[in-house]
């Protein structure tokens, strides 16, 4: 980037940057509605797409029609949102930390969440709605804590740091979740069910639970988006450009765990898809966190949906959970992104 | 450390011309400490449970006295599983200060590298797809346990070697990775072998028998006398590569041997127990901190991680009444917790 470039140069090229952007967004639209459209089609019982949109459009009482609607609509809407909302919470938190390698997963936010709705199920309160609340504390928690191990000391957080301190305190949530699923045969088979991210068995009731915390994050996310443009350039330079830096981070860490919380209290944790999708997002648009959080909206509902379509079809008749299938797509990204040689970089 | 001139610690005992020993006393004292911590533990471990005996009568029994029913309870029921806590956890001691001395990183050890996650993989494939059990958990749990280590060592490597912390976050994503596996096998698994699997997943030492503990003591017994070349050779490696290849040693093919021993050991504890997480990555730190020496000392880590072992095994089985939970609960927790400590004290120090 050349500091003498002419202003209205620049302008132009932000022009035709947000063309170009503004072009990819409706392209990753496209690409949602293309895999939505392939979440209602594919599964156990494969239905033509002419037949999906005419059970769309038109209330049939056919069983085809029936399974549309009750059945994949609803799985398909809650794909798109915990998508969503991991997509922008693994955004959030790279931008938060500086840290290419943040992911709700890896820096232990799941298992705090996990290790919350666990607690839940053994008192036996714990319905769709309540479990909510109890990721909530969880996440935050757990998010608390690794970022205080992880910023303790000289030098503040280091990629390194952050994920070390994530695998510290995962192990340990790890080991009580354990202890405690282990006492209770009925508990164990609820939790080893819940605690594969995964989209199969889960619908409405959990769909209904979750979107108003979602939205709220989301709102949170994009209101702060500015700020974290200018907390790109370090605190002091962000402090000079007028962020309020530590009302930020606040405020960006309320968003992390509504997000996290309640895309793990509905879909069980999943790990990856915060990392990956930013990166995407990051190589499509450019270091805009406007841009960033828009495109990792949209293609992490896209991503979480292909990864749930390829699920149901690859060990038919059984499912591949979409966590599973997540877990294939990242971990190799993840290995690039540690190869590479300056790590500590975004 | 202090910049004036540096004498070794401890005196000198000789014997003839040849032969000479240097000993520490701190570490001869903290050894014997451990020790005695280890048969205190020992015994409380033989003496409590649900039929009570006192300590008193508990060694009695132990050097041969006596009555039948307590010589029963205590030399059938609950001496193999003290013994057995007792190697296990020495064994990943030891195991534990090879590795961290060998990749010089207080992090290095088989729980890093991503070895439970995929010794759990290999077992649990064989018990709920292959549907196998016995020798066969043991062999696929084996194969999956090197398999990912070695699949780390291999993704970390690039020009020039491995970097400690590349072969850290390569290994937590791997092991990443490998817990979706485990987590979906096991939602597809009947609930009893789940249960089950989810017990040997974490490491029990619930029921061992004389039949448990023997292949363990004879397999440790092989290996063990293979680590005092290796302590030999350790030192030297310490100090560095191009050091160690002046001292005489023959470099690459010290740590192949070591790599080898290490890995080894965690292979026979992991065969008998399961995957006990965090002994091996805990004792050797605590041990260097106790004993104070430079490097890790090899005996006072087999001694710690018995040591920690058999506290947490009573504590497993004590904590919640009338469940006795696996001993790698409480390990993972301990272990969890630690870790958490030992990077805020690194980082406070201005290193890693």
């Amino acid at each position: 980037m050349s500091v003498s470039t002419a202003p209205d140069a620049m302008a132009q090229r932000a022009r035709g940057g947000r063309f170009t952007r503004s072009a990819g967004l409706t392209i990753s639209f496209a690409l949602l509605a293309f895999a939505a459209l392939l979440s209602l089609a594919v599964g156990a019982r494969s239905i033509p797409l002419g037949d999906v949109v005419n059970a769309l459009l038109h209330s049939g009482s056919s069983q085809e029609e029936a399974i549309i609607r009750d059945l994949r609509v609803p799985r398909t809407l809650l794909g798109i949102v915990v998508g969503a909302a991991l997509g922008v919470a693994g955004a959030l938190m790279q931008a938060l930390t500086r840290n290419p390698l943040a992911d709700p997963g890896l820096l232990g936010v799941n298992a705090g969440a996990s290790a919350a709705v666990v607690i839940a199920l053994s008192l036996g309160v714990a319905g769709a709605a309540s479990s909510v609340w109890f990721a909530f504390i969880g996440a935050a928690v757990a998010a608390v804590a690794v970022y205080v191990i992880g910023t303790s000391g000289r030098g503040g957080a280091t990629p390194v740091r952050l994920a070390l301190a994530g695998t510290a305190i995962s192990a340990a949530l790890t080991a009580l979740i354990y202890g405690i699923a282990l006492a209770d045969v009925k508990l164990l088979q609820q939790y080893n069910f819940w605690s594969v991210g995964a989209l199969g068995g889960r619908g409405r009731t959990q769909l209904d639970a979750v979107v108003p915390f979602i939205a709220v994050g989301l709102l949170l996310a994009f209101a702060l988006a500015r700020s974290l443009n200018a907390l790109a350039l370090g605190d002091d330079s962000a402090r000079a450009l007028g962020a309020k830096v530590g009302r930020t981070r606040i405020g960006g860490a309320v968003a992390v765990t509504l997000l996290c919380g309640a895309a793990t209290a509905a879909a069980g944790p999943m790990y990856f898809l915060g990392l990956t999708v930013p990166h995407a997002a990051r190589a499509l648009c450019g270091p805009d966190q406007r841009w960033i959080l828009a495109y990792s909206a949209v293609l992490g509902g896209a991503l979480m949906l292909v990864a749930d379509v390829i699920g149901r079809v690859i060990v038919r008749p059984g499912e591949m959970p979409a966590g599973v299938m997540m877990a294939i797509v990242g971990t190799p990204l993840f290995i690039a992104l540690v190869r590479r040689k300056r790590i500590a970089q975004l | 450390m202090s910049a004036a001139p540096y004498t070794l610690p401890g005196r000198v005992v000789r014997f003839g011309e040849a032969v000479s020993l240097r000993i520490q006393l701190r570490g001869v004292v903290v050894g014997l400490i451990l020790v005695a911590v280890v048969l205190a533990l020992s015994v409380f471990a033989i003496g409590t449970g649900e039929f009570a005996i006192p300590p008193g009568t508990v060694v009695s029994t132990l050097l041969g006295g006596g009555d039948p029913g307590s010589a029963f309870i205590v030399r059938e029921l609950r001496l193999p599983r003290v013994v057995c806590a007792l190697l296990v956890g020495a064994a990943l001691g030891v195991s534990g200060a090879v590795f961290q001395s060998l990749t010089r990183n207080p992090l290095g050890s088989p729980d890093i590298v991503g070895f439970p996650q995929g010794a759990a993989v290999g077992a649990l494939i064989v018990i709920t797809i292959l549907s196998g059990s016995g020798a066969a958990i043991t062999v696929g749990a084996l194969a999956g346990g090197v398999l990912t280590a070695f699949s780390v060592y291999l993704l970390a490597f690039k020009r020039g070697g491995t970097s400690g912390f590349r072969i850290v976050l390569i290994g937590i994503a791997i092991s990443y990775l490998l817990v979706s596996v485990i987590d979906y096998l096991l939602a597809r698994a009947r609930i009893e072998d789940a249960q089950e699997a989810t017990r040997w997943l974490l490491g029990s030492l619930n029921g061992r028998t004389w039949e448990d503990v023997t292949p363990l003591a004879i397999s440790l017994a092989v290996l063990v006398p293979l680590a005092i070349p290796a302590a030999r050779a350790l030192r030297a490696l310490e100090l560095g590569d191009d050091s160690a290849h002046a001292l005489g040693l023959r470099v690459e093919r010290s740590r192949l041997g070591l790599v080898a021993l290490a890995v080894g050991l965690v292979s026979v504890t992991t065969v008998a127990v399961g995957p006990i997480g965090f002994i091996a990555l805990t004792a050797p730190q605590i041990a260097r901190r106790v004993a104070r020496t430079a490097g890790l000392p090899l005996v006072s880590s087999a001694l710690m991680g018995a040591a920690l072992t058999l506290a947490s095994d009573i504590a497993a089985q004590r904590l919640v009444p009338d469940r006795a939970l696996p001993v790698g609960v409480m390990t993972g927790l301990f272990g969890g917790v630690y870790l958490a400590w030992l990077l805020t004290m690194e980082w406070r120090k201005g290193r890693g």
